[in-house]
């Protein structure tokens, strides 16, 4: 799903690219919810742009509000408790936040679309497969059953069902977990949408069928030229398919950059913190991975400074007095620290060379105490 | 129990040929090195089919596994979702009994002990869960989850004592001991787990499953966990059956890894063994499914084609051979591989007709 270098089919002049807008541009976006301990804003002043027939990964551990902001540009947040306060989203130049409801319902599921974590539960269990996309066909374009059933066919076969003129027929509890997922792209891919906002689309799934879906997608990617927002916690699967990174923490995006820039020069401290967790190469001797101590700041409790202040290993006095406003640190990359440009590269990148467990001395780049 | 049924629960001859438990013998210690082991160990679950539910079939949760788990050490078990690997978590344990095979536990046969035999043992077994959600009374605090194993067992002998230990356990699994009066409700995933952690410990067993103990956790507080029980393997010296699907960190805590599909182990070695030098093809596409961490690194197309087949009606020879792309027709789809051993003393075992070499 990487970004191809020129959008070929669309103009095949590199100049003509950088004038091109991005198809999706969310700025300032503020979503709060009403909770009994008083309002807490799960998405606070989240901006981000989404290029044409690229792919951006939203990363974040649980909480940090990248689903939030998901179903925020689909204007999906239940309300109450939710509310979309302050911000744009706009979608080819396009306030999103402004449309009239109607207006919106004729963007959800055909301009952009969405898949979700779980695709048993965002099946219909009543109806059939081929019913539930039909339905999606139906909805935006002005088709006969025939010709919906039709096409439902051809997008269960161009999303890798095996026998897609049978399998249409089939209710969700026939299909195995992959092959629900693969129904969810088809449905999402029914109108040919220019943005598909996939949640968590393979954290479900075991790990031979998430290569299966990601390769799906990919594929797909390529042959309609859509972009996909991709929120993931995985950072292999960012690293495997995403062109850009948005990196959140309690509400804020805390970094943005080039996935290849983010991976190798980090310039948040909790990035780099989230790149040194994940283990990877060969295990240091004494086994230990590296953590990130700590927890997430309760959303309802801010801290007066930095978000990650008090997991920092950089913090200075002025993390605590102030937080650091999203800032351009380098082209193309955001970060919002006041030491953006001390963090040091993952050790872990010169893994390579590392030691075998047991016959090495090396010790872990961070001895957690 | 009629003849027919007698047959089908005839161990596959072919991945009968094991190790006896121990070959290795006596430890330095100078008791066995293994504390747990199965052998040939099969259970299967009854599944109502076809008319008024009698069909007499058969769901192959865990078919004819040889496992060892040693003093200290940390066996690996992985494998995707249904190949069995949590089922034979709990048959280690005995919370389930099998259908055919032995549990033997420190040198003792212990298929056949009945409950109340068993309940000196279950102090020395204990098992975490993966979701520190469900596996907490939400009704009982801090204190009377981790003091009830205590109470059961009769480990403390005044309330005192009980409450010191409790504080020594919260201590050690790195919670402050102010939290002993609140409900498991009022903390997070990473907190719950310690939690569960420190319950289990309560009892001062040498032998635990973590069955999936981080897959319900963000990143950074996985990391956390994982090194709090590689440090409370160190310092108590337990025993681990470290049940994932996550590769990655099942290397990096195991010293051996054994590789389940569809109920039965298709390869085991020692950790770095395994992860350098995968024989079996279903090992290799695990190994090169899971998404790196590294834009830089070149995506290696090998992606298996089609889902895991229904443990009900497993294939035919090695149940692997449908998604294979090693298949060697007449042979894969025919006989079943045994797990044998790839070189005499290397404990690198793989149960495929054409490995990787």
């Amino acid at each position: 799903m990487k970004a191809p270098r020129t959008t070929a089919h669309k103009c095949a002049i590199p100049v003509c690219r950088m004038a091109d807008t991005p198809l999706l541009r969310v700025r300032d976006l503020v979503t709060s919810f009403r909770t009994d301990a008083g309002i807490l804003r799960a998405v606070d002043q989240v901006s981000f742009e989404v290029p044409r027939a690229a792919t951006v990964a939203l990363v974040g551990e649980s909480g940090c509000g990248k689903s939030v902001t998901a179903l925020s540009i689909l204007r999906l947040v239940a309300s109450p408790p939710g509310r979309i306060e302050s911000g744009a989203i706009e979608l080819e130049g396009r306030d999103l936040l402004q449309l009239p409801e109607r207006e919106m319902r004729a963007v959800r599921g055909n301009a952009v679309s969405m898949i979700f974590q779980e695709p048993m539960t965002s099946l219909n269990p009543v109806y059939t497969v081929g019913w539930q996309i039909m339905e999606a066909i139906r909805l935006h374009r002005k088709k006969s059953r025939r010709e919906a059933r039709a096409r439902a066919v051809e997008l269960l076969g161009m999303v890798g069902i095996p026998e897609p003129a049978t399998q249409v027929d089939a209710y969700p509890h026939q299909l195995s977990g992959g092959q629900r997922q693969r129904v969810m792209i088809a449905m999402a891919l029914a109108c040919e949408p220019k943005l598909l906002v996939a949640d968590e689309p393979t954290t479900a799934l075991d790990v031979t069928i998430q290569a299966q879906i990601l390769e799906l997608l990919r594929d797909l990617q390529q042959r309609l030229s859509m972009s996909i927002l991709l929120i993931t916690h995985d950072l292999g699967v960012v690293a495997e398919n995403a062109g850009h990174v948005v990196v959140m923490y309690a509400g804020r995006v805390v970094e943005s950059a080039p996935v290849s820039e983010l991976f190798a020069r980090p310039m948040h401290p909790y990035t780099r913190g989230l790149l040194d967790s994940v283990p990877r190469g060969k295990p240091t001797a004494n086994r230990r991975l590296v953590t990130i101590e700590g927890v997430v700041p309760d959303l309802r409790d801010l801290p007066a400074g930095c978000r990650f202040a008090d997991r920092c290993s950089l913090r200075v006095d002025a993390c605590v007095l102030d937080e650091p406003p999203a800032s351009e640190v380098a082209l193309g990359r955001v970060s919002r620290c006041w030491r953006a440009l001390d963090v040091q590269p993952s050790p872990e990148q010169t893994r390579d060379e590392a030691p075998l467990r047991g016959a090495g001395s090396t010790p872990p780049p961070e001895e957690p105490s | 129990m009629s003849g027919g049924d007698k047959e089908l629960f005839q161990p596959a001859p072919a991945a009968a040929r094991e190790e006896s438990v121990d070959p290795e013998g006596v430890g330095s210690s100078g008791k066995p090195r293994t504390l747990v082991a199965t052998e040939r160990i099969a259970k299967y679950f009854p599944v109502r089919s076809g008319w008024l539910g009698r069909g007499g079939r058969f769901l192959r949760a865990v078919d004819g596994v040889s496992l060892r788990v040693r003093r200290g050490e940390t066996t690996g078990l992985v494998g995707e979702s249904g190949c069995g690997k949590s089922t034979l978590g709990r048959l280690m344990l005995r919370l389930l009994d099998p259908t055919f095979g032995r549990v033997v536990f420190d040198g003792r046969d212990v298929t056949h002990s009945s409950q109340r035999e068993l309940r000196p043992l279950r102090r020395r077994m204990q098992i975490i869960f993966q979701d520190p959600y469900s596996s907490l009374n939400p009704r009982m605090t801090v204190r009377e989850i981790v003091g009830e194993a205590i109470r059961i067992h009769k480990l403390a002998k005044t309330r005192a004592d009980e409450e010191a230990r409790i504080v020594e356990l919260l201590v050690q699994v790195g919670m402050r001991p102010d939290v002993m009066d609140r409900y498991p409700h009022e903390f997070s995933g990473g907190q719950r787990q310690r939690i569960g952690i420190a319950r289990a410990l309560a009892v001062q067993p040498e032998f635990i499953v973590c069955d999936e103990p981080i897959s319900a956790l963000d990143v950074s507080i996985q990391a956390q966990i994982v090194n709090l029980l590689v440090e409370l393997q160190e310092r108590l010296g337990l025993a681990y059956l470290f049940v994932s699907h996550d590769l990655k960190v099942v290397e990096h805590v195991s010293h051996r890894v054994a590789v389940m599909y569809l109920g039965k182990i298709v390869e085991q070695a020692p950790a770095e063994l395994l992860y350098e030098q995968a024989r079996h093809p279903y090992t290799r596409a695990l190994l090169a499914a899971a998404p790196q961490p590294d834009p830089e690194r070149k995506r290696v197309r090998l992606v298996l084609e089609g889902d895991v087949p229904s443990p009900i009606d497993p294939p035919s020879g090695c149940a692997f051979h449908p998604r294979c792309p090693r298949i060697v027709k007449g042979t894969c789809d025919r006989e079943i591989p045994p797990l044998d051993e790839t070189a005499r003393g290397t404990g690198h075992r793989v149960a495929c007709w054409n490995p990787h070499t």
